[in-house]
């Protein structure tokens, strides 16, 4: 009888509403739908109000009017822009090189056995878990030209005589900024090389020490390409997060002095918001997106598996 | 090759000691077992041999030298990991052509070296291969074509085979085994495995706790185990071994008197543990009645698990049995071959 009924529903032709509602495809579709709400609303939709932006002549409190790629052409020839788009780079190829050397040779002491071991990981991630708008408060003081910490004690130890000005003088001030950004850099660097130190077996070392491999050599031929994967990925978000670094450089100079530290961030803010040029500001923030594409370019092959992390296949 | 020599060696982590003064002698290009259970030392020994921990207390010589104080590196070993440790991002070749790459040998040597030592080892064909794309006894292999293309005074292994299923296992045990043979290099070898140790050593040393329990050739061990300890650990299924009293005509378990050849003089009434080995029992008409238990046939012999008094033991025959659980079979141990042993101090006494 339970057989008959079965068959009889099977039988019938599906109502199309049920049918809609039960296949699979449909369901996972409706799942999806606030994820993709989500998305359009908040990254879709800014994302191409910007580029839109960009090719206006939009001003606070005015709707502007289509002008194809004129602020790029006067972006073209801005010589601020160029000192800009410099400044990016001189930032973020710095501060990258030495939060990678720095988090790794940390990450190296970290895996070591010392006294405190986790007391000092957990130390490792205070500056990471500052609000960054405290901590550049923070170097802020710091740096400050008349009560610099660094300056007093550099003063009391007779190395110097005057406070240096730190943020007042182009070459310091750039230092300056790289150096807070550094230090503010090195905790993510530095754990996830950890983490990434911490999986590879005792056993292929103590394998290498046997053939013979010098600390040197080990670290050359064993822990660098093995970490070679995680590296990419880190270094990866790190350019990312460094080259579109804004608050750090607002709060502790402004773009200047003479603006040594404006970078292609704060100058599409400075133009945008400050200036009132949306257009020109979001023609700036535009063309920070061939650079990001090119750093994404280069994590797409550094993330690619190396041909010894693929198994299996014959 | 060289010998090995292991005098008095401890060692302690902190305040606690793990090996007790250990001493083993290895001659040139023998085959040496050390096995016994998990947390024994047998490891420990081993790394301590390699370098890789630091003697306490003692030494060890490879050849004349002594090596406490000599750096890994310079102690002409090669050594094969439980989990092969082999570089997960180098080729087969590149992993074994490794240590003779930091030698800066030229590389003609190095390629004529790791295809000699590939074609020992049938991995001609993989050489170009990742471990990864290696099945386990293919990475085994190549583990040990690693230490083969050093050409070492001495080879470590510790647990080589444990990773490797049952089948694997005995295949891989008969090709270190001939490997031996064809070079003749001095090995040591870590197992926890009595069969892996029985089947391939010249000479099987047994720890237990940190300290040496017995030591000699895998026969020996099997057949004149010094102590309770090594008649368990020797031979599978484990001996059975029954509480008794050395009576005038055997030994006194429970109710049954088994029957000894020759009990040591004077030492009736001395309380020991009776000793036999499965396959030592015979069934015959004038044996002890035991009930069955469990009969469990593996086609070349049938092991019966049985009841004698309030004891359980293990027998195994050559025939075939067709009793069922529940019925009652008579088994005669051969009393030739029995093994007694003080009951305070665990020592054998006859």
């Amino acid at each position: 009888m339970a057989d008959a009924a079965v068959q009889d529903r099977v039988l019938l032709p599906p109502e199309p509403k049920a049918s809609l509602l039960q296949s699979r495809g449909m369901v996972g579709f409706l799942f999806m739908l606030p994820a993709l709400a989500f998305l359009l609303i908040f990254l879709t939709y800014p994302l191409g109000l910007g580029v839109w932006l960009g090719f206006t002549d939009t001003r606070i409190g005015r709707d502007g009017v289509w002008i194809g790629l004129e602020n790029y052409q006067l972006l073209w020839d801005d010589s601020l822009f160029w000192l800009s788009v410099f400044n990016t780079l001189l930032y973020t190829i710095t501060a990258s090189i030495l939060k990678f050397a720095l988090g790794l040779w940390l990450a190296l002491i970290l895996n070591e056995h010392l006294p405190f071991k986790s007391f000092f990981r957990a130390v490792l991630l205070l500056p990471w878990v500052v609000p960054t708008v405290l901590s550049a408060i923070a170097f802020w003081w710091i740096y400050d030209s008349q009560f610099s910490v660094i300056s007093w004690g550099m003063i009391e130890l007779g190395i110097i005589d005057m406070p240096i000005n730190f943020l007042g003088d182009m070459e310091n001030a750039r230092a300056s900024v790289i150096a807070a950004n550094v230090w503010r850099g090195i905790p993510f660097v530095a754990i996830t090389l950890l983490a990434g130190l911490q999986t590879i077996s005792p056993s292929l070392h103590e394998a290498a020490t046997l053939d013979g491999a010098t600390g040197w050599q080990r670290f050359r031929y064993i822990t660098l390409p093995m970490l070679s994967p995680l590296i990419a990925v880190v270094m990866t978000f790190s350019v990312l997060f460094t080259f579109t670094d804004f608050q750090l450089i607002y709060v502790l100079t402004r773009g200047g002095p003479l603006n040594a530290t404006h970078l292609m961030a704060t100058l599409s803010f400075q133009r945008a918001i400050p200036g009132g040029q949306l257009g020109e500001g979001a023609a700036i923030a535009v063309a920070m997106i061939p650079f990001l594409l090119a750093a994404i370019l280069f994590s797409y092959f550094g993330l690619q598996r190396r041909k010894w992390q693929q198994g299996g296949a014959d | 090759m060289a010998s090995v020599e292991i005098r008095d060696v401890r060692k302690a982590y902190g305040s606690q000691q793990v090996i007790h003064g250990v001493s083993i002698d290895i001659q040139d290009g023998e085959f040496v077992i050390l096995v016994g259970p998990s947390g024994c030392g047998k490891s420990t020994l081993l790394r301590m041999v390699a370098g890789l921990e630091n003697i306490t207390g003692g030494e060890i010589r490879i050849g004349p030298r002594v090596v406490n104080n000599v750096a890994p590196k310079e102690r002409d070993i090669a050594m094969v990991f439980q989990n092969y440790a082999l570089y997960p991002h180098m080729t087969v070749a590149d992993n074994m052509a490794f240590s003779l790459m930091l030698k800066k040998a030229p590389k003609v040597e190095i390629a004529g070296k790791v295809n000699h030592a590939a074609e020992i080892l049938g991995l001609t064909p993989l050489l170009d291969r990742y471990p990864r794309q290696l099945s386990g006894g293919q990475r085994q292999r190549v583990a040990m074509g690693r230490a083969i293309v050093r050409d070492p005074q001495v080879f470590l292994f510790d647990e080589p085979l444990s990773n490797l299923d049952a089948k694997l296992r005995v295949s891989m045990r008969g090709e270190i085994k001939a490997l031996h043979q064809r070079l003749k290099t001095t090995t040591i070898y870590v197992t926890h495995d009595q069969i892996e140790a029985m089947t391939m050593a010249d000479k099987i040393v047994v720890m237990h706790d940190g300290i040496v329990e017995q030591m000699g050739a895998p026969l020996d061990l099997y057949d004149r185990p010094v102590n309770l300890f090594v008649a368990g650990f020797i031979g599978s299924p484990a001996m059975n071994v029954l509480q008794g009293t050395i009576d005038s005509s055997g030994v006194r378990v429970g109710n049954m008197v088994l029957p000894v050849q020759s009990a040591p003089a004077a030492s009736v009434g001395r309380p020991a543990y009776y000793g036999i080995r499965p396959e030592h029992f015979q069934l015959r008409s004038d044996g002890m009645p035991v009930e069955v238990i469990v009969v469990e046939p593996t086609g070349s012999e049938t092991q019966v698990v049985a009841r004698a008094g309030h004891e359980e033991i293990t027998c195994v025959f050559r025939e075939r049995i067709s009793a069922r659980p529940g019925e009652t079979i008579l088994v005669a141990p051969d009393p030739a071959l029995v093994h007694l042993f003080d009951r305070d101090s665990g020592r054998r006494i006859n």
